[in-house]
C-alpha cells in the first residue's frame, strides 16, 4: 500500500460533496468549507468531518470540503473514503 | 409471515440522494447496487457510502439487499465483510453459476456472523441467475444454503450466452424463466423476474409483468420508480380471489378445532398445495392494502 498523501472522493450532485485531503502538510488540522447550507448548517458539517478524522486517527493536512447538501451519513462516508484513499487502499 | 417480494428496486449505491429517498416509493425491497452501476474506480467509494447509509437511514421497514460484487472480483469480500459488519442482512449474489458460488458466501457468512456477535445463519442469500449455466443448474443453487430466500432471473446476461437477442415477445426467455420458477418453488423460496430496461415502455413493461405472474414468480427487480406502481397493480388479487383465499383459511381453521384432517369447500378437496396458494393471496392482498 503506497501513501500518497492526497485522496478526494464525492460528487457535486445535490445532496453530496467532494473532500479533498492531503495529509502531507501543516503541523495540525486545517479545514476549509464551503457549503450551499453554510450558514445553518456549517457547524454541523465541521463537526462531523472532525469526528470522523478522529476517528481515522488524523490530526494533520489540509481538508478542503465543499458540500451541496449533503446528510451527515454522506459527509462521514466521503471523509473515510478521501482519507483512505490518500492512505493508499488498495480495493 | 413470509416477505413480499413484489417488487425490488435498484438503486445505485453512489448517489446519497437516491439512498435516502427510495424509501418513498414503497418498493417491497431495495437493492442497493454496487455491482454493474459502479464503475471500477468508485466501487470503494459507493461501499463506504453504503456503510454510513445502512447505519443510519431509517428504511422504515423496507426489505434492504446489497448487489454486492461477484466473489471472485477483488471487492466482492470486501463488500460482504464490511456491509454485514454495517448491519446488512440481505445479500445478492451476482452472475450465481453453480452451487458452489453460495456455498463459498456462505462459509464467509458463518465466519463473519461468529465475528461479529451476529445470529448464525440470519443473513439471508437471493442468487441472482444469468447465464446458461446458471439456469441448468439452478435447482442445486436453490438448495445450495439454508440462507436462501430466492433466486432471480437476469435476462440480459443470459441472452448474451445462449446467443440470442432479447425480443419484446420473449420467447427465448420461456424455458429460462421456468425453469427458474420450478427451482424455487421446489425450494419453498421466491422467484423474481429479470429487470425491463425501457422505461419509457409502461405497456410492454406491464405485458411483461403480466407474464412473469401467469409463470410463478413472487415479484420482479426494477429499474425505476414508475415501474413500481405497476408491478403492484398486476400482483393485486381481485376481490373475488381475496374472498375465496378467507373461505378457504377458514374453513381449514374450522376443520384444526374439530380435528378434522381432510376437508372439502364448495364440494372440492382442499389439500395443501389450496392452503398455499390461499395463504399467498392473502398477503398479497394485505400487501397492496385491500385486506
Amino acid at each position: 500500500m503506497e501513501n500518497k498523501g492526497i485522496g478526494q472522493a464525492g460528487s457535486l450532485e445535490s445532496n453530496d460533496l467532494i473532500v479533498t485531503v492531503n495529509l502531507m502538510v501543516g503541523e495540525e488540522l486545517d479545514i476549509e468549507l464551503e457549503s450551499t447550507v453554510k450558514e445553518k448548517f456549517g457547524k454541523q458539517i465541521l463537526r462531523v468531518v472532525k469526528e470522523t478524522l478522529e476517528e481515522q486517527e488524523i490530526t494533520k493536512g489540509h481538508i478542503k470540503i465543499v458540500d451541496k447538501g449533503a446528510l451527515d451519513f454522506a459527509v462521514r462516508a466521503r471523509v473515510k473514503t478521501a482519507v483512505k484513499r490518500a492512505q493508499g487502499r488498495d480495493i | 409471515m413470509r416477505s413480499l417480494r413484489r417488487t425490488m428496486l435498484f438503486v445505485p449505491a453512489n448517489n446519497p440522494n437516491m439512498m435516502v429517498n427510495a424509501v418513498v416509493f414503497r418498493p417491497d425491497a431495495i437493492i442497493f447496487d454496487l455491482e454493474d452501476a459502479i464503475a471500477l474506480r468508485e466501487k470503494d467509494s459507493a461501499r463506504d457510502l453504503l456503510v454510513e447509509a445502512l447505519k443510519t437511514v431509517d428504511y422504515e421497514g423496507i426489505e434492504i439487499l446489497v448487489r454486492v460484487n461477484p466473489l471472485y472480483t477483488p471487492f466482492g469480500e470486501t463488500d460482504v465483510r464490511e456491509l454485514v459488519k454495517a448491519g446488512l442482512r440481505n445479500i445478492r449474489l451476482p452472475m450465481t453459476e453453480t452451487k458452489e458460488d453460495i456455498e463459498k458466501l456462505d462459509a464467509l457468512l458463518w465466519e463473519l456472523e461468529k465475528e461479529n456477535d451476529i445470529e448464525p445463519g440470519s443473513v439471508k442469500i437471493l442468487g441472482a441467475i444469468e447465464t446458461a449455466k446458471g439456469v441448468i443448474n439452478a435447482p442445486g443453487i436453490a438448495t445450495a444454503s439454508t440462507r436462501m430466500v430466492g433466486i432471480s432471473f437476469g435476462a440480459e446476461d443470459f441472452t448474451r450466452t445462449i446467443g440470442a437477442e432479447r425480443s419484446k415477445g420473449g420467447q427465448e426467455l420461456f424455458v429460462a424463466r421456468s425453469q427458474i420458477v420450478l427451482a424455487a418453488a421446489a425450494a419453498g423460496i421466491d422467484a423474481i423476474d429479470t429487470v425491463f430496461a425501457d422505461v419509457e415502455d409502461i405497456e410492454g413493461f406491464r405485458r411483461e409483468v403480466e407474464s412473469a405472474k401467469a409463470l410463478g414468480f413472487a415479484g420482479k427487480s426494477v429499474i425505476h420508480p414508475s415501474q413500481i406502481p405497476v408491478v403492484h397493480d398486476v400482483f393485486t388479487p381481485t376481490m373475488e380471489e381475496v374472498e375465496k383465499a378467507l373461505r378457504v383459511m377458514q374453513a381449514i381453521e374450522d376443520a384444526e378445532k374439530r380435528g378434522l384432517g381432510v376437508i372439502s369447500l364448495d364440494g372440492k378437496m382442499v389439500d395443501a398445495p389450496v392452503v398455499a396458494r390461499a395463504a399467498k393471496v392473502v398477503r398479497l392482498a394485505k400487501g397492496a392494502k385491500i385486506l
